[in-house]
């Protein structure tokens, strides 16, 4: 019988694999007979187009298709690895909001999460790049902000940090004061376990993740200078620029999602049964307390793959950035490359391939944070 | 997400499906009774619906030309609106018969992308638009500009080029349709925007205060727009470069669409051949002797065409220019009926 069924799924892969070579091979034949390229020589050939935001050297001269993919790549990251974060901590912020006590509080979040829930994400980032960002004040009429950064309709501008060649030793003092602020706290946590003393060690660890770099920055002379945005005839140039685009992308990105993520959190939290924080505060822990050692861990478990599918959500949803115009992978290469070259097939498939790569890993991170915090039976 | 739709559709069909034929438009057209034609859909001028849908401008006379020829009737057509993204997959896949959309050819489209393009029915070259404020009068000033420019066309490459062989620093915005890229522009979000310069006179028409901006006096490309077909059915690309030249030949014999009748009796034997009086030109091309005839009749001559929908006639008064018959010092060559 057992033999069997193994034969059963030998056979349905072999059918499957034999399906996707067929489509293969077939859709390279049709390529070919339809006299369109195809492969992935044009991987090397220079791009010839510009690209607004390139977080590694790009030029439009000289770079070739390959360099656009990363650029697209890692702009897309960028606005996801931003959005992931801004996204879970307003969605936290609501998701808690949402369970207060106090009436007005509850009603502000609940109506946050419908109004938020509810209107399309493109329509959202449309009214923050039209209706807000580029109401900002033209290049001319520019808002100074203090230590010399500007605000207009092209962006953020502010001064961007150089750092000089001493600053690896900032570097290794935050690396250390983290090291030690987790030693510190695994320390605090067996004796606290032992003898059953709390021992508050929360400020002791900022203290030694701020304090030591900062000790680290001063003791290598400020190896650190400034490079401040100057205002020409067309543009803020030089300093550190955040463009429109990219700003209304993460914000829109991240409201949009944190509505989710806070249905989450709630949903999460109820789950926990109330015997459990009643049972806490029997004990006499505060209710700040019993939500952060009762209620939020085991709600942890509940929370955490809905939200892993908010994440990919949020990833997934960063290629309407097409719409305003914010290079990310979509804008650039099954954009522009797809179009310069003319090789859809091609360059689609590798734009799929990257999306299902980044969810993946996504996915895996998320399964091993789970499994972490998931309940030990004893 | 229409595009990636596109995209995703051809890599299927091409994945599962057996080639089809594509050997045989002039067939299928006439079987399904209608010419589906690839347009524009934004661009006065070239490719526009009005608000009662029906579709008007230089591209879309030159499929309605197709189907006049074809059908003796010039309504026989479906225009489908392509962006710059989805033209060329639109065409590959048979989505479309005939690509007339504003098109550069340049030499890649024409090896790579299995379509070979029929003539230039418009020469056209890049150029850059600006706000009045700036008190620009060249595009060699743009240094350190910031400059909307639609994504996926010729006009991206060229920009970058031209910035760069002048030295010149350049932010650019690049947006995946021209709408966006021009509403940008209006906003303030960019000093300049640059196309084609037929479609600059059209865009700015459609800004809040067009006479705020000017069209600056450079060239920077050339942009031969020409019809494109799928590579592999050489009678239907002759059946397209010959409506065009035509409708050339039309206007260089003098053959309007209110004296095409009258011209049936013409004795000159050039306009005899054109007429379908003389010869057997409209059957080689598998159509009827009077297949020039019908176009004439219909859309006029390829100057009528012209100043109806760019020229003077035209709210975007376009100069003939480059687009003037060879005799007037023009590019516009018809090849020879005979």
């Amino acid at each position: 019988m057992r033999a069997g069924r193994i034969a059963l799924q030998a056979l349905l892969a072999v059918i499957v694999g034999g399906l996707i070579y067929g489509a293969f091979i077939n859709a390279a034949d049709n390529l070919a007979r339809a006299h369109i390229s195809s492969g992935f020589g044009f991987w090397n050939n220079s791009a010839g187009f510009d690209i607004s935001q390139t977080l590694i050297p790009y030029s439009a001269g000289i770079s070739t298709f390959g360099r656009a993919f990363w650029v697209g790549l890692l702009n897309t990251l960028l606005v996801a690895a931003l959005g992931v974060v801004l996204a879970t901590l307003l969605g936290f912020t609501i998701g808690v909001a949402r369970l207060s006590r106090n009436w007005l509080v509850a009603r502000l979040a609940g109506g946050y999460v419908e109004l938020i829930r509810n209107v399309p994400l493109l329509l959202q980032l449309l009214f923050w790049y039209n209706a807000v960002l580029k109401s900002l004040p033209e290049l001319r009429d520019s808002i100074v902000l203090p230590l010399g950064g500007f605000l207009n309709n092209r962006g953020l501008f502010l001064p961007r940090p150089v750092f000089a060649p001493g600053f690896g030793a900032v570097g290794a003092a935050l690396f250390v004061g983290i090291l030690a602020a987790i030693v510190l706290h695994v320390w605090a946590r067996r004796r606290r376990e032992r003898t059953a003393a709390p021992i508050p060690v929360g400020w002791w660890m900022a203290a030694l993740i701020v304090g030591l770099p900062l000790a680290g920055f001063a003791l290598a002379g400020f190896p650190v200078a400034f490079e401040w945005p100057q205002m020409s005839r067309f543009n803020v140039i030089g300093g550190l620029e955040i463009l429109p685009e990219f700003a209304a992308l993460v914000l829109a990105l991240s409201v949009y999602t944190a509505a989710f993520i806070a249905e989450v959190v709630r949903a999460g939290i109820l789950a926990v049964a109330p015997g459990q924080t009643e049972a806490a505060q029997a004990l006499g822990l505060r209710s700040g307390a019993t939500l952060r050692l009762i209620v939020v861990p085991q709600a942890m478990r509940v929370i955490v793959p809905p939200l892993t599918s908010q994440y990919l959500n949020l990833t997934k949803n960063s290629s309407l950035a097409v719409a305003i115009g914010y290079p990310d992978l979509v804008q650039v290469f099954a954009g522009s490359v797809l179009n310069i070259t003319g090789q859809a097939v091609e360059v689609i498939a590798i734009t799929m391939a990257v999306y299902l790569t980044i969810s993946l890993v996504t996915s895996l991170l998320m399964n091993l944070y789970a499994r972490m915090t998931a309940i030990v039976e004893r | 997400m229409k595009r990636i739709a596109t995209a995703l559709s051809i890599a299927m069909l091409l994945a599962f499906f057996a080639q089809t034929a594509w050997a045989q438009t002039l067939q299928t057209v006439k079987q399904r009774g209608q010419l589906i034609c690839g347009a524009n859909g934004t661009l006065a001028g070239f490719g526009l619906p009005d608000p009662q849908g029906h579709w008007t401008g230089f591209d879309v006379d030159f499929c309605r030309a197709i189907a006049a020829a074809i059908f003796n009737d010039p309504s026989k057509v479906k225009f489908v609106p392509l962006t710059p993204a989805n033209r060329f997959t639109a065409l590959q896949s048979g989505e479309v018969d005939v690509l007339s959309r504003n098109t550069t050819w340049t030499m890649s489209r024409d090896t790579t992308l299995g379509l070979d393009f029929a003539a230039v029915t418009f020469f056209d070259g890049q150029g850059f638009m600006v706000h009045k404020s700036l008190k620009v009068s060249s595009a060699l000033e743009l240094n350190g500009a910031s400059v909307c420019v639609q994504q996926g066309t010729t006009t991206e490459l060229n920009l970058a080029d031209y910035f760069r062989s002048h030295h010149m620093a350049l932010k650019t915005v690049t947006f995946a349709t021209a709408d966006e890229a021009i509403k940008a522009y209006d906003s303030g979000r960019c000093d300049s925007y640059t196309t084609d310069s037929s479609g600059l006179h059209g865009e700015r028409l459609r800004l809040t205060n067009p006479n705020d901006n000017i069209v600056l006096p450079e060239i920077i490309s050339k942009e031969p727009l020409a019809p494109a077909v799928r590579q592999g059915d050489d009678s239907w690309e002759d059946l397209v470069r010959w409506t065009h030249y035509a409708m050339l030949d039309a206007e260089e014999l003098g053959v309007t669409k209110s004296n095409v009748d009258d011209e049936l009796k013409s004795a000159n034997p050039e306009i005899r051949r054109l007429l379908g009086v003389e010869g057997q030109f409209g059957q080689s091309l598998g159509l009827t002797n009077d297949w020039a005839y019908r176009i004439i009749k219909y859309i006029g001559n390829y100057g009528e065409s012209f100043d109806r929908n760019v020229g003077e006639g035209s709210p975007l008064k376009i100069a003939r220019g480059l687009n003037a018959l060879w005799t007037k010092g023009g590019l516009q060559y018809g090849l020879p009926i005979r």
